[in-house]
């Protein structure tokens, strides 16, 4: 019996997406499919205790759900659903012939879900309800909107893709170059959603970096000349390898300086400089190569001592350079204090801090308060881990800048 | 598909008259088949707005909407999808100038 549910959850983390994205290609309806899929797992949990795990579970449980949406269509049996229902039963014979299936459906759902002539946000939103599954209170909360909201925006989306007939499908080659800078920034979104854990369960987050690394491989693979492609895969890799040391048991964050290497996952780092490397021979840099450098620097280091910080100074002046803003700033002068010193990194925060930028951010304050810790300056550090305490958001943090203000000498 | 592209500038347009002309553009569609209709449009100061409310025959001079954004003109083109119809838009000379909404015909 515990097989056969792991065999559906497994079913589930794998197929899911593909089953949602092929009938959507069948029906041209987002809802049916996603219902209908859902329905095929239910399903599923029926049926194979008591006849067994099909021998291929994905081409069960699509065939199942193609059924599924035949009946519901039959049933509601209005002149446009007839008309799909002939297209659904007809595609049914039809094997994967040359042409019509050289992509993934995974990657046209993201390519339309990720399509200019929908809002940012519900590229982002429509990508996570439909890729990874999420509900949409779970999306609603990871944006920090009502669910009404969330769920209104989805609908819109999901609307205008129908009335405006916003076409399902990877687009053609003249296309494909300024599509996939849209899409690019939906995956990373996405990966980073999964990996700073702002919501949900753990098992829920691994699934979504995993997702995100799935389609950049096969967004990789479809424009192998788009080195920032490459560069965004190498990204994720490379950060994604640190995942087993990056929380203690507490679930609290470990300092990248602090965490235990052996716990790197080394394969994913090999394979990650070697995308990197890849991307690099283009000789065309962009943000993506360039944060993958940086992390590059990081996942090459035998220790933290011997992290590379003039080459990581370096690179992020570089990417302030190519994809400028405050946070990168404020990368870029934690680069700075550590390949040159404190002083020289306070400058540029005194510099970051006269924009008016970032005052809410409690990374400005945290990281101030680290540098005149270095130095010594006591008092002026506890101030500023204070301010920093008054701006963090989660527990974590707070019980991690609480450690650091007790570390300073007679702070007080 | 069928949409409604709607021809407007938010100004004075800075172009040479050459530039603006869009017969290469109308007999590009023409011969692709995918301009239906379309026509120039005078300018808002020469539009009227009509109402009724209550029964009573409202008229008032200008457009309904008081914007910087004019209309110039309007095309009905038949596409296979969205992206055809955007490639269509962004062929139109008006396109550099101004902006072209593109809006789906309603469908039951």
């Amino acid at each position: 019996m515990d097989d056969v549910k792991e065999a559906v959850a497994t079913a589930y983390a794998e197929e899911r997406v593909r089953i949602v994205a092929t009938l959507i290609r069948l029906t041209g309806d987002w809802d049916l499919a996603e219902e209908c899929t859902q329905d095929a797992f239910a399903r599923a949990l029926e049926r194979w205790p008591r006849d067994g795990v099909p021998h291929r579970p994905g081409a069960w449980l699509t065939t199942t759900a193609r059924h599924r949406a035949l009946d519901r269509l039959r049933r509601s049996a209005t002149e446009s659903a007839k008309l799909r229902e002939v297209a659904l039963a007809a595609r049914d014979e039809e094997p994967p012939g040359p042409g019509g299936a050289e992509h993934d459906d995974r990657l046209r759902l993201i390519f339309t879900c990720c399509h200019p002539a929908l809002p940012m946000q519900a590229r982002v939103a429509l990508t996570l309800r439909t890729v990874t599954g999420l509900s949409t209170s779970e999306i609603a909360h990871a944006f920090l909107v009502s669910e009404r909201t969330m769920g209104q925006r989805l609908v819109r989306a999901k609307n205008k893709i129908r009335h405006a007939a916003i076409p399902f499908r990877v687009p053609p080659d003249h296309l494909l170059a300024e599509r996939t800078a849209g899409v690019m920034a939906v995956l990373y979104l996405l990966f980073n959603e999964g990996y700073a854990a702002s919501t949900g369960s753990d098992l829920l987050r691994k699934d979504l970096t995993g997702e995100a690394i799935q389609l950049a491989r096969m967004l990789a693979a479809l424009v192998p000349h788009e080195p920032e492609a490459h560069g965004l895969l190498a990204l994720m890799l490379l950060h994604d390898a640190r995942r087993a040391a990056r929380t203690d048991p507490d679930g609290d964050l470990v300092l990248l300086e602090d965490q235990d290497r052996s716990l790197w996952n080394g394969e994913q780092t090999a394979e990650g400089l070697a995308v990197l490397d890849r991307a690099l021979r283009h000789r065309r840099p962009g943000p993506y190569q360039v944060q993958a450098a940086i992390a590059a620097c990081h996942a090459t280091a035998a220790a933290a001592s011997a992290t590379d910080w003039p080459q990581i100074a370096l690179l992020y002046g570089e990417l302030c350079r190519l994809a400028p803003g405050p946070v990168v700033e404020l990368n870029r002068a934690v680069a700075v204090a550590m390949a040159e010193g404190p002083v020289a990194g306070l400058a540029l925060l005194d510099r970051l801090t006269a924009t008016g930028a970032l005052v809410d951010y409690h990374l400005l304050p945290a990281i101030r308060a680290d540098l005149l810790r270095r130095l010594g300056r006591w008092d002026e550090a506890a101030a500023s881990y204070r301010e920093a305490l008054a701006l963090a958001a989660t527990d974590a943090e707070r019980r991690f800048l609480t450690r650091r203000l007790a570390q300073v000498p007679s702070a007080g | 598909m069928k949409y409604l592209m709607l021809v407007c500038t938010d100004g004075p347009v800075d172009a040479a008259e050459g530039e603006l002309d869009p017969t290469a553009w109308v007999e590009e569609t023409g011969r692709r088949g995918v301009r239906l209709f379309g026509e120039r449009l005078r300018p808002a100061e020469d539009a009227t707005t009509v109402r009724v409310r209550d029964g009573e025959l409202l008229v008032s001079d200008g457009p309904f909407a008081e914007t910087k954004e004019q209309m110039g003109g309007f095309d009905v083109i038949e596409c296979a999808d969205l992206d055809e119809a955007i490639e269509i838009a962004s062929l139109h000379p008006m396109a550099r100038f101004g902006m072209i909404e593109v809006r789906p015909f309603w469908t039951t």
